[in-house]
């Protein structure tokens, strides 16, 4: 008798086993959005082949789009818009913010020309995607939310994701991270007035900064700050987009 | 028993109704944009048309319980003015997505239907009043016109008093107070128990509003700026202007600093900010008592002037917050002067948040003037160093382009020789606006400043011209002589100090004009150096927005968009392009386009409904019959519509032209409908519509050629004498307007009453049709051609006179 219940509850112990396993297989192997995240993918490069005039190579650097690769972009999106995860499109997150289009994610990461032992500062994680491609390509990445919920919800999700390159907080982000800076390159995706002069302070000679300009929706024109070896500050403005006002001779 | 008219109850009705036309535009603008609440209510209105075709087609079941179904539309109007707003805008739409989201169109037609039942349940009960006393119809439209006027001055007299949202309510109380009205009017013999529920039906409403609020789209500028923790409105203040929200933030600081340089180190004092409708914020900054604390706005592009000379008069137009007001202090300017439109955002700067600016507006040398800027212009006799239009629209708006469709008299060709007359010998006129990629605002802004020098017999224009620009913000100098070279070393050293860049100055090369923000190219010089020599026009040509300069007669300066281009910007769609797209100009055409198709399909309708029924012996051609009420339809608003936009430059103040015209123009056409049913009792329909086109005709060519003489004649003068002398030029124009339609109605009352209702539509689909096409024509041709255009159709009407095919036909 003892024995019969021994070899049930053996029985019983292996099979919850396997269903465990099992189980754990079908969560973690067959990423549905495998397929659709290289389409996405291939989109954007052929996007940007097709004459994105700002970037000098003319086509994206390949560790973007590797890193692209990479970042499960549905599950930085709401459960009912992850069928849309993959398109080349902005999605709302909800606290009236959004994702951006993947094409302005794979351009602001490019123009960024982050190297792998570089320390990145973001303003505004917002969703958290845009500070996970970076952390596919940098030392250290650093963001600051300002709306609460909306960080604490990134810092969730990114744990989960197991990034443990990356470090959040929620505030204010006018006067950048003291204490880690200066930074190789800086990104703020949050709306301001005008520039933080701490921000500029914070990136290091030779650093890069961006800025995309426009509505949530829509980002009208991409900022790119510089910073000289010497100091001296300059900015480039850029359309995200190639697109001349003038034809003809001029 | 036969009934008599109800003519105070469609008085009422009517009122109620432009009233809640106009009170929607409000609601829309706070909760949504202004040119997607300009195209959901112009739609909306389509409300009447269907009124047309649903009286047509039921017409006689409805006959048969006239009272009851009269009684009904109105109560029904009252109930869905409140609830249907409520339901429309708990529909989340977001333009923005509307391009990619399948769900956002039909959203938009959500809101469509929900907000044209109360028009139609409104214009339900007038169509059926004017077929069912179809002999007395000049009478029923007159009191439809005059109500229609008291409303919309009512409204806008309303606004000052109520929120909106009360505002909404007390219409619809207005609307049941018709309703109790009818009754009376109507012998209804259950008063009783219809004052009962009449009066159950408003505490309802009431209730409903009350625990109702508006609500704000997430992505407009101050719903996000809620979303930061420390952050509440504290006040809010309604005017017909716009809803004013006052935003404190508790833990962190506003620092509104637009365009500061990349150089500068300070950050501003503490502020308060304020919207309008949700979104264009402005700051009111706290007085520290340290001038050093004022120092950012010295970084900014338009802080240039101060540093060429040394003004001791300044006007700043547009005082908003204050803070080009700081700017000129802080640059110790002895004399300082300033006009705001907006007077509920003076009372806050002057009560409200005296102490917080340290009594700013109550210092002696700073005076600020209630007002419009334009107005202040021409009619002050005080000659300026520097007059300055600051920059208060904010990017978001402007960047969007949602201000294609917006007029405005400060940045015309005039409105610069205006200034420029006003500043002393050596005198700069300066104005800031936002830099947009690629550049649009300040080039047209340059084209127009080296036109008003033009015209003012200046040679060469380049001479007296100076542009810098940040990556945010462009500043254009106008000097009113020529630019010496000392102020030229002052300017580059300004611009070098902040690493700003300068797009012009007399003898600029190349290579200085992209050195601290760069393009691609340096576009704003290279635009800059075209606009000034011959080949300005193909450069015109060439380039990809608009950037013809904006004049009195077309003054929509914030017009971009181009045909030619809108192919090549939608196969940019997935590649970022959608920002090149000129949204306000396209909404305006979207709207167009759906509002011809709806009408086709509400015009040709009825007549397949009642295709079956037996002709009359004595038919009316029905081609001519709408091509009449068509004509008749698109003309009269055509000319409303310009004469509005005239009027705004004669009277300097948006909001009290509107209403002054629209009010009286409503009026006086009311008396001319009712005058022309004098005409009628004597059966002289050919003799009275000929008199009324031509009448019309006459008046409009006068106006058409000799309006400007006239304003310019008494455009100073104090609105004591402007604003009789608007109702005396308005009035006998009105008075003809208001005969045709009637006249018709009254003619098809009597061979073909069946007729009516359908008519009724057909004028109130062209009626919508009108004021968009009105729109998109003044862009392209100018208010002078629509009211030329106007004058055809009125022609055109003349000749499709219904009674005029009878008598061919017979």
């Amino acid at each position: 008798m003892r024995f019969l219940k021994f070899g049930l509850q053996l029985l019983c112990g292996i099979f919850f086993l396997t269903f465990l396993t099992a189980a754990s297989i079908a969560a973690d192997d067959p990423d549905p959005y495998a397929k659709k995240r290289a389409a996405m993918i291939n989109v954007i490069e052929q996007d940007v082949r097709a004459g994105y005039v700002a970037l000098e190579e003319g086509e994206l650097d390949d560790e973007v789009t590797k890193a692209l690769g990479r970042v499960p972009r549905h599950k930085f999106i709401p459960q009912h818009l992850r069928q849309a995860a993959y398109q080349n499109r902005p999605l709302p997150i909800g606290h009236g913010q959004t994702i951006s289009q993947p094409y302005i994610v794979a351009i602001m990461t490019h123009l960024l020309h982050v190297d792998k032992n570089d320390r990145v500062l973001e303003i505004g994680t917002g969703s958290g995607y845009q500070v996970a491609v970076l952390a596919e390509l940098v030392k250290k990445v650093y963001s600051i939310e300002i709306i609460e919920p909306l960080g604490k919800q990134a810092e969730n999700l990114l744990q989960r994701l197991g990034y443990e390159n990356i470090e959040l907080a929620i505030g204010d982000g006018y006067y950048g991270w003291e204490e880690h800076a200066p930074f190789d390159a800086i990104i703020v995706t949050a709306a301001a007035s005008h520039i933080p002069p701490p921000l500029i302070k914070q990136l290091k000679p030779g650093g890069r900064m961006l800025i995309p300009v426009g509505s949530r929706f829509m980002v009208q024109e991409l900022l790119l700050v510089q910073k000289s070896a010497s100091g001296a500050v300059t900015t480039r403005q850029m359309l995200p987009v190639a697109f001349v006002p003038l034809t003809g001779k001029h | 028993m036969t009934l008599r008219p109800p003519f105070f109850t469609i008085a009422l009705l009517s009122s109620a109704m432009l009233a809640y036309e106009i009170l929607l535009m409000r609601l829309f603008s706070i909760i949504q944009w202004h040119h997607f609440a300009y195209m959901i209510i112009s739609l909306a209105l389509l409300g009447f048309g269907a009124s047309g075709t649903f009286v047509s087609i039921f017409r006689k079941v409805l006959f048969k319980h006239f009272s009851i179904a009269f009684l009904m539309n109105i109560g029904l109007f009252a109930v869905s003015s409140v609830c249907c707003f409520l339901l429309a805008q708990s529909i989340p739409f977001n333009p923005d997505e509307i391009l990619w989201d399948k769900q956002q169109p039909l959203r938009l037609l959500g809101i469509y239907l929900l907000l044209a039942l109360p028009f139609f349940f409104a214009a339900n009960a007038i169509a059926l009043a004017l077929t069912y006393f179809h002999d007395r119809i000049a009478r029923i439209y007159a009191f439809d016109l005059i109500g229609a006027g008291i409303g919309s001055l009512g409204i806008v007299a309303l606004l000052f008093f109520t929120m909106p949202l009360q505002a909404l309510v007390i219409i619809a109380c207005i609307g049941l107070m018709a309703a109790a009205v009818a009754t009376w009017e109507l012998n209804i013999k259950a008063r009783g128990w219809v004052f009962a529920a009449l009066a159950i039906t408003g505490t309802g409403l009431i209730f409903l509003d009350a625990r109702s609020e508006l609500q704000i789209s997430p992505y407009k500028e101050l719903s996000q700026m809620l979303r930061i923790s420390g952050t509440e409105v504290v006040s809010e203040h309604s005017s017909p202007l716009g809803l004013l929200s006052v935003l404190h933030s508790h833990t962190i600081p506003l620092r509104h600093a637009p365009g500061l340089s990349l150089n500068a180190s300070g950050e501003p004092p503490a502020q308060v900010a304020v919207f309008t409708d949700g979104g264009g914020m402005t700051a009111i900054t706290h007085e520290t008592g340290k001038p050093e604390d004022y120092a950012y706005l010295d970084q900014i592009t338009s802080a240039a002037p101060f540093h060429l000379f040394q003004p001791k008069q300044v006007l700043v137009l547009g005082a908003g917050g204050g803070s080009s007001i700081l700017q000129a202090r802080y640059h110790a300017v002895p004399q300082i002067d300033a006009v705001e439109l907006n007077p509920q955002l003076i009372k806050l700067l002057r009560e409200d948040y005296a102490d917080y600016t340290g009594h700013l507006l109550n210092t002696e040398n700073i005076r600020l003037h209630p007002g419009e800027a334009r107005g202040f212009v021409t009619g002050t006799s005080t000659q300026y160093d520097l007059i300055e239009v600051a920059l208060l629209d904010s990017f978001a708006a402007s960047s969007a382009g949602l201000y294609a469709l917006n007029e405005s008299y400060l940045y015309t060709v005039e409105a610069l020789q205006a200034m420029l007359k006003k500043l002393q010998p050596d005198g700069y006129l300066v104005i800031t606006r936002w830099i947009k990629l690629p550049p649009r605002d300040t080039l047209k802004l340059f084209a127009t400043a080296v036109d008003a020098l033009k015209n003012m017999g200046v040679e060469n224009p380049g001479q007296q011209l100076l542009f810098l620009r940040s990556w945010q913000t462009g500043t254009l100098l106008i000097k009113n002589s020529a630019v010496t070279q000392e102020e030229i070393t002052a300017l580059k050293k300004f611009t070098n100090d902040r690493s700003f860049d300068l797009a012009w100055y007399p003898g600029i090369q190349p290579d200085e004009a992209n050195q601290f923000n760069q393009l691609a190219e340096p576009y704003f010089h290279q635009a800059a150096a075209a606009i000034l020599s011959d080949e300005r026009e193909a450069f015109f040509k060439r380039y990809k927005f608009s950037l013809q300069p904006a004049t009195d007669d077309r003054p929509h300066f914030f017009h971009f968009f181009k045909w030619s281009v809108l192919p090549e910007i939608l196969s940019l769609r997935d590649k970022g392009g959608l920002p090149l797209l000129e949204g306000g100009y396209l909404v305006l055409v979207a709207t167009l386009a759906q509002a011809i198709i709806a009408s086709v399909v509400l015009i040709l309708l009825p007549l397949f409904f009642t295709r079956k029924e037996k002709q009359p012996a004595n038919p009316v051609n029905k081609g001519w019959v709408m091509v009449y009420f068509i004509s008749v339809g698109l003309a009269f608003l055509f000319i409303e519509i310009a004469f509005i936009q005239k009027f705004i430059l004669f009277l300097h103040h948006p909001l009290y032209a509107v209403a002054l015209v629209l009010t009286a123009f409503l009026i006086f056409a009311g008396l001319g409908s009712s005058f022309s049913w004098r005409l009628v009792q004597g059966d002289y329909y050919q003799h009275a519509i000929t008199i009324a086109v031509t009448g019309i005709i006459v008046l409009g060519f006068l106006y058409i050629f000799f309006m400007e003489t006239v304003f310019a004649h008494f455009i100073s003068l104090s609105m004591a004498i402007k604003i009789p002398l608007t109702l005396l030029m308005i009035a006998p124009l009105a008075f003809f307007m208001g005969m045709p339609f009637p006249l018709a109605l009254a003619k098809l009352g009597d061979i073909a009453p069946n007729m009516i209702p359908w008519a009724w539509g057909v004028n109130g689909c062209a009626s919508v049709v009108s004021a968009v096409l009105a729109t998109l024509l003044a862009i392209s041709i100018g208010f002078n051609a629509v009211i030329f255009s106007a004058l055809v159709l009125y022609g055109l009407a003349w000749l499709s006179f219904p009674e005029k095919r009878i008598a061919n036909i017979q």
